[in-house]
């Protein structure tokens, strides 16, 4: 059986979809069986980061509603043979999303997969609620700013109470993953420090990533960070996070904090 | 004359819980009145200033049966001072108001009220010392209080061993212990308890409360902040100490 996780914040723009298909890449290229699921029904942008969006036929809704068998809306990347997305529904609202079919849903994907993804859209309602009530371990995606943490410890909040682990009386694995870190903006005080998040959140960090035009470019060329530019910081973030979701340990560094040498000869580049 | 407003004390708004007897008759509603008249030959002045309630939640009658029911304890010189679990299509004008939200008081705590019947007195002077003396509770949570989450707790003294995030909140009949960051709302003496305390290892408090007086974050003394911090109320005012 198949891990789920959550991939979730409460606040949008901080990196739930880049952040999923990022680790469905990285877990992929390990040579696991992974499926990202696209929860954000109206407003589905997993296709574009993902460069799928030209092969979409079938999504979520048509296979809850009975249209269309799971295996035909599963689409394979091009690149990597063990990653597949579940697109979302762009011309649908969250009500298509009834929960006794994203059951059905999940628990078929869960047999299939070693991975299932959930992308979670922003909120705390339907469609949020929808994307962690199966997950075994949530990805709590926050940007190192006061707003984006508030959310996160309110979703955290949710996670231990709408889960079906949590109604269970088990505890859902929760993860921090801070995304948009700015060394030199928190250094000077305009962002928030790793250790002021991680004190307020209390849940352990899966990685810090630092904020990057590699983001942007990967992006735009329809393919997640950890594709497009493997040796690039994001993309090491990433493919570190996927390890420590994995179950390995490994060392979490702070950027900035290790530049030493290493910064002042890549220092301008590395901006 | 006109009164200018110019007094810029808040009002304040308080909780308060009082004991109330509860009576649910059954039906037929002649014989439950019969038994109710037995009782109250044997013990007299039982209902006599007593706020009592009744309640109606088990009870299938409609609004004429109701205001009957209502005649009948007025000729029995019992006042209801509320009805409880009554459809609302039921209560009419000059009826009592509808209450909810009334809380079982323990079995033992009322053992002791029906037999009344050699001293009426003596009960009244035992049930009003059980008012007076609050049966000491308290609750400990284990786990940060994460925002949009309440702990709402009328019966005493909360303990959280974690932070309470910014938009979370706890409500305290009693005092309010804080091992680690307050973050948020915190009102302690909720139901009338000038005595209740708010202390907190380190203080960034949205708003705090004591038996109703409120102080916002904005006119905290700033060298509290971050602080070790235990918090009273004296002369209506909240005062506050950093804890070494």
């Amino acid at each position: 059986m198949g891990k789920v996780i959550v991939v979730t914040s409460g606040k949008g723009g901080v990196g739930k979809t880049t952040s999923s298909a990022a680790l469905g890449a990285a877990l992929a290229q390990k040579g696991e069986k992974v499926v990202v699921v696209d929860f954000d029904v109206g407003l589905r942008n997993l296709d574009l980061v993902m460069g799928a969006e030209r092969r979409v036929v079938y999504d979520i809704v048509n296979v809850i509603q009975g249209d269309a068998k799971l295996p035909q809306a599963l689409i394979r990347d091009k690149r990597l043979e063990t990653l597949f997305l579940l697109a979302a529904s762009q011309t649908r609202d969250k009500d298509a999303l009834t929960p006794e079919g994203v059951e059905t849903v999940i628990t078929e994907l869960k047999r299939y997969f070693d991975w299932v993804i959930c992308d979670s859209p922003a909120g705390i309602e339907r469609g949020a609620t929808l994307a962690m009530r199966h997950a075994d371990v949530a990805v709590v995606v926050t940007n190192p700013e006061v707003s984006s943490v508030r959310d996160s410890d309110r979703i955290i909040g949710l996670l231990d109470a709408k889960t079906l682990k949590a109604e269970r009386g088990e505890r859902i694995e929760k993860h921090l993953l801070l995304t948009r870190y700015d060394p030199a903006r928190a250094e000077r005080g305009d962002m928030l420090k790793v250790g002021d998040v991680l004190e307020i959140l209390s849940i352990p960090l899966i990685g810090i990533v630092p904020e990057s035009m590699d983001v942007l470019r990967a992006s735009n060329i329809g393919a997640p960070v950890t594709l497009a530019d493997t040796s690039s910081a994001p993309a090491q973030a990433y493919f570190d996070a996927a390890r420590r979701l994995s179950g390995e340990v490994l060392p979490i560094t702070i950027p900035g904090e290790q530049r030493g040498l290493f910064g002042k000869i890549f220092g301008r580049k590395a901006a | 004359m006109t009164k200018v407003l110019t007094d810029a004390r808040s009002i304040r708004i308080k909780g308060r819980s009082f004991l109330a007897v509860v009576l649910s008759p059954d039906l037929p509603l002649d014989e439950w009145l019969a038994r109710l008249d037995d009782l109250a030959s044997r013990s007299a002045g039982f209902f006599l200033n007593r706020p009592v309630v009744l309640d109606v939640t088990d009870l299938n009658i409609d609004r004429a049966q109701l205001k009957e029911l209502l005649g009948a304890f007025a000729d029995r010189n019992v006042a209801i001072m509320g009805i409880e679990g009554a459809r609302p299509s039921i209560l009419g004008q000059g009826m009592p108001p509808g209450l909810k939200g009334g809380r079982p008081v323990s079995e033992e705590a009322m053992a002791k009220e029906p037999e009344p019947a050699e001293e009426p007195g003596a009960a009244a002077k035992r049930a009003s010392a059980d008012v007076g003396r609050p049966t000491l509770q308290s609750i400990i949570i284990r786990e940060p209080i994460r925002s949009g989450q309440s702990v709402i707790f009328p019966e005493g003294d909360v303990t959280v061993i974690g932070s309470v995030a910014s938009g979370a909140e706890v409500i305290a009949g009693g005092s309010v212990h804080i091992y680690g960051a307050l973050r948020g709302r915190v009102m302690a003496g909720s139901v009338g308890n000038a005595s209740a305390q708010i202390f907190c290892r380190k203080l960034e408090a949205e708003l705090l409360a004591i038996d109703g007086v409120y102080q916002t974050a904005e006119n905290m003394a700033p060298s509290l902040k971050g602080q070790p911090v235990q918090l009273w109320l004296e002369n209506d005012m909240i005062m506050a100490e950093t804890l070494v």
